[in-house]
C-alpha cells in the first residue's frame, strides 16, 4: 500500500518531460503553472495514475488539484475510498 | 491582472504561425463554387476539410426546399420551441428523424453542440455517472461540466478500460450514463460499439452514441454506426447533427424513451435559444430524404475514400489507421503542420489542421474529409499536392517516391 510520500515520488517522476528550466519537481510544485504541460498532458497523466493505482479520478476534482501534493492526495483518497 | 492575460501563451503562439503564412483559424472563403471548391486569397482551392459527406450543400432539391421554405414562412422563427417557434415543419422534421431510426421520439435542436450539451446535461443529475469517451468532442466535454455527476473518462475505443470503471462503480447507487462517438473526428476512427453495448447491459447502464460524422455515412440506409453494428434495439440514445451529412447546421436526439418528451421542459439549451429558420428544417428534411433514398451517394463516398486513402498510403504517408471519410494524416510536429497546411493552401487544397491538445496523444495531424460530390481528378489532384509538398518539404526522401 504505497504512502503519500511514494505516491509523490512517483508523480514527480511522471512529471519530468514536462520540467521548465530545469527546476526540481516537488510536492508543492503547482502542476499548470510551473510546467509545461497541457490540459491533455494533465489528462493523460491522470489516466496512467488511475492505471497504476487502480482507481477512477473523477474529472470533477481536475479543477482542485495545483499541486504534486494535492494530486498524490486525490489518488491516495480513491485508493482509500474503493 | 488585464482581462486576457491568462491567454498570452496563446496569443503569441497564434502570432509567430501567421507571421509565417495564412492564418489557419482564420481561412475566409470568398467565393464557393461548388460543395468540393471555393475561391480563396483569389486562388481555385479544392476543399478537402470540410464535413460534406454527402456534398448536399448545392443539392438542387435542397436548396429549392429551403427558398420556399423561406418564402412561405419568412427568415426565421425568432422564438424559443417552447413558444413561438415551433412551426408544423420542425415537428415534422422530428418525425422523419424518429421514423428513420424506427424510434418512438425526435427532438430538433439549433445546433449539434446545443444537442450534445442538452441531452447530456439533463440526462445526468446529481450521484449519476458520465462515463465518456476520453477522445469525446469538445460538446461532450462541456455538458459534463454543466452537469453535477461525476464524470469518469476511459481510454479511447477500450472496451476493456471501459469495464474496469463500470465495475468500480458497480455498487454506487445512482445513474451511470456511457458517452461514446460512431465516428471520431479527428482520426476518423469508429467505437467498438458492439461491445460497449455489452458493458451497458453488463452494469445495467445507459448508452448515448454521437453519430455527427456517421450518419449517412454508415450502415446500408445511412443509419449510422448503431444500424452497422447491429445495435439499432440497444442504444437509449443517438444524438446527431445536421452540419455534416446533411448540409446545414442544427442537432437531434432520438429514443425510444417513454418519458423522453419531458426534456422538452427542462432541457435548458432546447428552451432558451431561437429555433432554427423554415429554410434549414426544410432543406434538412430534404437531405434525410436523400439520404434514405440514395445508397448510390454512400457509395460513391466510400469510392472516393479508396481513391483519397489508398493514394495517400501508397505515396508513403502515414495515416489514421481506419480507412473512412475522415482521413488523417500524421505530421512530424506542430510547426511542420502549421508549414505544411500553409503549403497546401497556397497550392490550392484546403484541409483541416488539428494541433494538441484538440488531439489525440499529442500529435499534430492534417485532416482531410472525402465529399461524395469529389471527382476523382480532384482526389488525385490532392495526393499529387500532398506528395510533391511532402518531398518539397523534406518529409519524403527520395527513394520512397511510387512509381506512377
Amino acid at each position: 500500500m504505497s504512502n503519500l510520500t511514494d505516491i509523490i515520488a512517483d508523480i514527480a517522476q511522471h512529471l519530468e518531460p514536462f520540467r521548465k528550466d530545469g527546476a526540481p519537481i516537488t510536492a508543492d510544485t503547482n502542476i499548470g503553472r510551473d510546467l509545461n504541460v497541457d490540459s491533455l498532458a494533465i489528462m493523460d497523466l491522470l489516466m496512467a495514475l488511475e492505471d497504476k493505482y487502480n482507481v477512477s479520478i473523477p474529472l470533477n476534482l481536475v479543477p482542485d488539484i495545483q499541486t504534486v501534493q494535492d494530486l498524490a492526495r486525490t489518488v491516495s483518497q480513491m485508493k482509500e475510498a474503493a | 491582472m488585464g482581462l486576457f492575460d491568462r491567454f498570452q501563451t496563446l496569443i503569441d503562439a497564434h502570432a509567430r504561425v501567421t507571421h509565417e503564412g495564412a492564418d489557419p483559424f482564420g481561412v475566409k472563403m470568398d467565393r464557393l463554387v461548388s460543395s468540393t471548391e471555393a475561391i480563396v486569397n483569389g486562388r481555385h482551392t479544392i476543399l478537402a476539410g470540410t464535413n460534406n459527406y454527402l456534398g448536399l450543400t448545392f443539392d438542387d432539391a435542397c436548396i429549392a426546399a429551403a427558398t420556399e421554405a423561406t418564402q412561405q414562412l419568412g427568415t426565421g422563427t425568432t422564438g424559443s420551441r417552447i413558444a413561438n417557434g415551433s412551426y408544423g415543419t420542425h415537428k415534422h422534421l422530428e418525425q422523419a428523424l424518429a421514423d428513420f431510426y424506427g424510434k418512438k421520439h425526435g427532438m430538433v435542436f439549433t445546433t449539434g453542440y446545443q444537442a450534445n450539451l442538452g441531452v447530456i446535461s439533463t440526462l445526468a443529475g446529481p450521484g449519476d455517472y458520465l462515463v465518456i469517451d476520453a477522445d469525446s468532442h469538445a460538446s461532450i466535454y462541456d455538458a459534463c461540466r454543466m452537469t453535477q455527476a461525476t464524470i469518469i473518462r476511459f481510454r479511447h475505443n477500450d472496451p476493456a478500460d471501459l469495464d474496469k470503471r463500470m465495475a468500480r462503480l458497480a455498487h454506487e447507487p445512482g445513474n451511470k450514463i456511457i458517452v461514446v462517438e460512431g465516428i471520431y473526428s479527428m482520426l476518423g476512427d469508429q467505437a467498438p460499439l458492439k461491445e460497449f453495448v455489452a458493458i451497458k447491459k453488463k452494469y445495467d447502464a445507459y448508452i448515448v452514441v454521437d453519430e455527427a460524422h456517421s450518419l449517412g455515412v454508415l450502415g446500408e440506409n445511412g443509419r449510422g454506426l448503431v444500424e452497422s453494428d447491429g445495435v439499432e434495439d440497444d442504444v437509449d440514445f443517438v444524438v446527431g447533427t445536421f452540419s455534416k451529412s446533411l448540409g446545414a447546421i442544427g442537432g437531434f436526439c432520438v429514443s425510444n424513451h417513454d418519458d423522453f418528451d419531458v426534456l422538452r421542459l427542462v432541457c435548458r439549451p432546447y428552451m432558451f435559444t431561437a429555433s432554427l429558420p423554415p429554410s434549414i428544417v426544410a432543406s434538412v428534411t430534404k437531405a434525410l430524404e436523400i439520404t434514405r433514398s440514395r445508397p448510390d451517394l454512400r457509395q460513391r463516398l466510400w469510392d472516393n475514400v479508396d481513391t483519397l486513402y489508398d493514394g495517400l498510403a501508397a505515396q508513403g504517408f502515414t495515416l489514421g489507421q481506419q480507412k473512412g471519410p475522415v482521413v488523417a494524416i500524421y505530421m512530424p510536429g506542430t510547426e511542420a503542420a502549421i508549414r505544411f497546411w500553409q503549403l497546401l493552401l497556397e497550392a490550392g487544397v484546403y484541409v483541416n489542421l488539428a494541433l494538441p491538445p484538440a488531439t489525440p496523444l499529442g500529435t499534430a495531424l492534417l485532416r482531410c474529409s472525402v465529399c461524395a460530390a469529389h471527382s476523382k481528378e480532384q482526389l488525385e489532384k490532392i495526393v499529387e499536392v500532398f506528395t510533391n509538398l511532402a518531398y518539397e518539404f523534406g518529409l519524403f526522401e527520395e527513394p520512397k517516391r511510387a512509381v506512377a
